[in-house]
């Protein structure tokens, strides 16, 4: 077999044994590739200068990791959610920024795939799993974040078209992609229950971008306003039954969490990596000050740490691919554990490297960073911890 | 566009050590890499295939476990690996791989491009190109910068100068070697890795390509290596310190003492 051309890599390799495929290796391999030759060179630059990383995109593209967002149906090679969950960890071991374009993508094609009819999935899937569309997920308005509920923008039946208004904000992918998975209210009076997802296209009449945020981190991912004034697009563009929007919206973040977790996952290995590569070369006090036990034990604990939300995150993922009734609870869990570890590692990681952690001279300062937006978006980590108790609720009736 | 690229196996730059009895490379248990002039090399056929269409082959001589390289090669876009490998081969300078290499060629068919990387960072002699050519009486451009046009009948490329760059254009069939500035390689897709996972090489042995013997290997190669050393580090360095400007004005008294 092809051996892994990336040693660097390899030496902190010494984990875990998951007994994945060896279709799961290759796309594990080439993401981690992707992250070595291409992502991390340019990390810091794309970071810097607040730009989106199209032509990244582009390379994982060519390297035909968008196949594995698509089932073969589609034109895509993907079996669900545990390998995109591979090939999001690897990504976000060079950068949290490029790896959330790439997600956004996975994610604002699943209502299509999860509720839309075979015409629209044979319309819109192949172009996503050959990377040549980016795809993304319109639900946040400037009322409604956690409270999805609060969503005010409207589709009325036109006739011949649905007629969109209203703004959509903090769009990952907004003006980047070329398809929009958006919810909105076909029946007001019912609110959240009166609500229905549509494909919006760039280009489509009355459709246009707000303002590009400036954000903390994952700067090299784009978020912006989608804005529809009057916008016009034609009547098969309704994703599955009328009404059904809420529903579609809660099952695709239910499949799509355990991928930001893994985000978190490969964020903190990076994280480690970079700590424990340190800790040997930075001498104090005559020695390196791995041989500190202070500092033995903070890279212990974020090894630790790092590990169990992996462990948890590939359950939860073969878990949702196994289709239970309800992936609720799990996927909660894992999206929170990761997270919370991402930010706790790469802060830990600042910490073992001192005042040099803190430069952007070192990508750990960019990683504590990229870290915060794990445990907002997605549903804050408050939401899901409401969803687990919740849940246990339920259980222990 | 039919492409043949020439893609030689090296040892890893990492742990590059020279056996100090036989003055030779000592390769074993040095991890293997593709030649990375190479991987520009097979990138760039792959770009011309994709935009006019035919096929990329890419060759190798070397011992069997070469076919490593020919596979990577596979799922970085190439149709198929062809290895010229034989035991007689063994010992061969650049002469002889240069022919070894030409006889190969011409078993495989009609081609329209061969293409080299620059150098093998082992060998470091950029002559393989060159010779290769010289044996197929083929035009060639070495340190390709840039395709500016490619057509069918003809190649506009940028040859890499000290100074700038010169721009040539020339018929096709014909042979390029190719530096990094040129394009940056893709990594090897899932799909390609698939293909090669199913992909069988080709071996062609001396007898297939029909070498005359006193042509290859050691018989073949004009080339003796008398010694391998690496040379004494000169003493009389000077490193200047201080502002930029200061070590400026340094230097032009320094110079100054030799006027
Ligand atoms: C960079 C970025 C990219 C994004 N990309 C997308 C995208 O692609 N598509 C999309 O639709 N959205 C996207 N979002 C929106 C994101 O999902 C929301 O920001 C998130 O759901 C939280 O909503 P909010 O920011 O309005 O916070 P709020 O809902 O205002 O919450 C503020 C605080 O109150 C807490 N809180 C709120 N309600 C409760 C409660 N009931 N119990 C306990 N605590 C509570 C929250 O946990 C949080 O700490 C993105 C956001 C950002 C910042
Ligand atoms: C002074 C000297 C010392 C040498 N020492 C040794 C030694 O210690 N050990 C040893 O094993 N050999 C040695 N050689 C042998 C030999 O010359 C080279 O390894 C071989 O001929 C290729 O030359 P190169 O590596 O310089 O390739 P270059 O001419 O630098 O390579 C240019 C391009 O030619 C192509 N190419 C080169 N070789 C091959 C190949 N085998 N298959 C396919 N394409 C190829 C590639 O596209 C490559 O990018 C030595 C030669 C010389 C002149």
């Amino acid at each position: 077999m092809l051996a892994l051309k990336c040693p660097r890599l390899c030496a902190q390799e010494n984990t875990v044994d998951y007994f994945l495929t060896e279709e799961q290796r290759m796309i594990k391999e080439t993401a981690r590739q992707l992250a070595e030759e291409k992502i991390i060179p340019k990390r810091a630059e794309l970071d810097e200068r607040d730009e989106f990383a199209a032509e990244l995109l582009r390379d994982i593209a060519k390297a035909d990791l968008f196949a594995v967002l698509v089932p073969e149906a589609y034109g895509g090679m993907g079996t669900g959610a545990f390998d995109i969950v591979l090939a999001l960890e690897e990504l976000a071991r060079g950068c949290v920024g490029v790896a959330t374009s790439f997600a956004a993508c996975g994610l604002g094609i699943l209502p299509i795939l999860i509720s839309g009819s075979e015409e629209l999935k044979h319309k819109y899937l192949p172009s996503v799993a050959e990377g040549k569309h980016w795809a993304a997920f319109g639900l946040t308005e400037s009322n409604a974040g956690s409270d999805a509920a609060g969503i005010r923008t409207t589709a009325v039946d036109g006739g011949d078209c649905w007629i969109l208004n209203g703004t959509k904000q903090w769009i990952t992918n907004g003006g980047e992609a070329k398809i929009y998975s958006v919810i909105a209210l076909t029946n007001p009076e019912k609110g959240i229950r009166g609500a229905s997802m549509f494909v919006v296209e760039d280009g489509d009449p009355g459709f246009s971008y707000g303002k590009k945020e400036n954000k903390m981190g994952i700067r090299a991912s784009s978020t912006r306003e989608l804005i529809m004034k009057d916008c016009r697009i034609p009547k098969d563009r309704l994703i599955g039954r009328k009404g059904t929007g809420f529903i579609t919206v809660m099952k695709t973040l239910d499949v799509s969490r355990p991928g930001i977790a893994s985000l978190g996952v490969g964020l903190a290995q990076a994280a480690l990596d970079e700590a424990a590569r340190y800790a040997k070369q930075r001498v104090q006090f005559g020695k390196p000050i791995i041989s500190f036990q202070a500092v033995q034990h903070m890279l212990a604990d974020m090894a630790i740490q790092t590990d169990a939300a992996r462990g948890l995150v590939y359950g939860a993922a073969r878990h949702i691919d196994a289709h239970p009734a309800d992936a609720s609870k799990v996927s909660s869990m894992c999206k929170v554990f990761a997270t919370d570890t991402a930010m706790k590692v790469t802060t830990d990681a600042v910490q073992v490297m001192g005042g040099y952690g803190y430069m952007k001279e070192y990508p750990v300062e960019k990683m504590m960073r990229d870290a915060k937006i794990l445990q907002i978006y997605e549903g804050t980590n408050q939401i899901q911890r409401n969803v687990i108790g919740q849940e246990l609720n339920r259980e222990y009736a | 566009m039919n492409i043949i690229v020439c893609i030689k196996q090296v040892p890893d730059a990492k742990d590059v050590r020279l056996d100090p009895k036989t003055n030779t490379l000592a390769r074993e248990g040095v991890a293997a890499i593709m030649n990375p002039f190479d991987r520009h090399a097979l990138e760039e056929a792959v770009r011309l295939k994709e935009q006019l269409g035919g096929t990329v082959t890419a060759l190798s001589m070397g011992p069997p476990q070469a076919k490593e390289v020919l596979l990577e090669a596979i799922s970085c876009g190439a149709d198929e690996g062809v290895l010229v490998s034989d035991r007689a081969f063994a010992g061969a300078d650049t002469w002889a791989t240069s022919y070894t290499l030409a006889k190969a060629v011409q078993v495989l068919g009609a081609f329209d491009l061969i293409l080299c990387g620059k150098q093998a960072i082992d060998g470091d002699t950029a002559q393989v190109g060159p010779g290769l050519a010289a044996q197929l009486k083929l035009p060639y451009v070495t340190c390709v910068q840039k395709t500016r046009e490619a057509s069918a009948a003809m190649l506009r490329v940028e040859r890499m100068m000290d100074d700038g760059y010169d721009v040539v254009q020339l018929p096709l069939p014909a042979l390029l070697t190719v530096v990094k500035d040129i394009n940056e390689p893709r990594v090897p897709s899932l799909k390609g890795k698939m293909k090669a996972k199913k992909a069988e090489i080709r071996v062609l042995s001396a007898a297939d390509i029909k070498a005359e013997p006193q042509c290859i290997g050691l018989a073949g190669s004009p080339t003796k290596v008398a010694r391998v050393f690496s040379p004494e580090p000169r003493s009389n360095r000077r490193m200047f310190s201080g502002t930029a400007a200061e070590q400026v004005s340094q230097l032009v008294e320094e110079i100054r003492g030799y006027l």
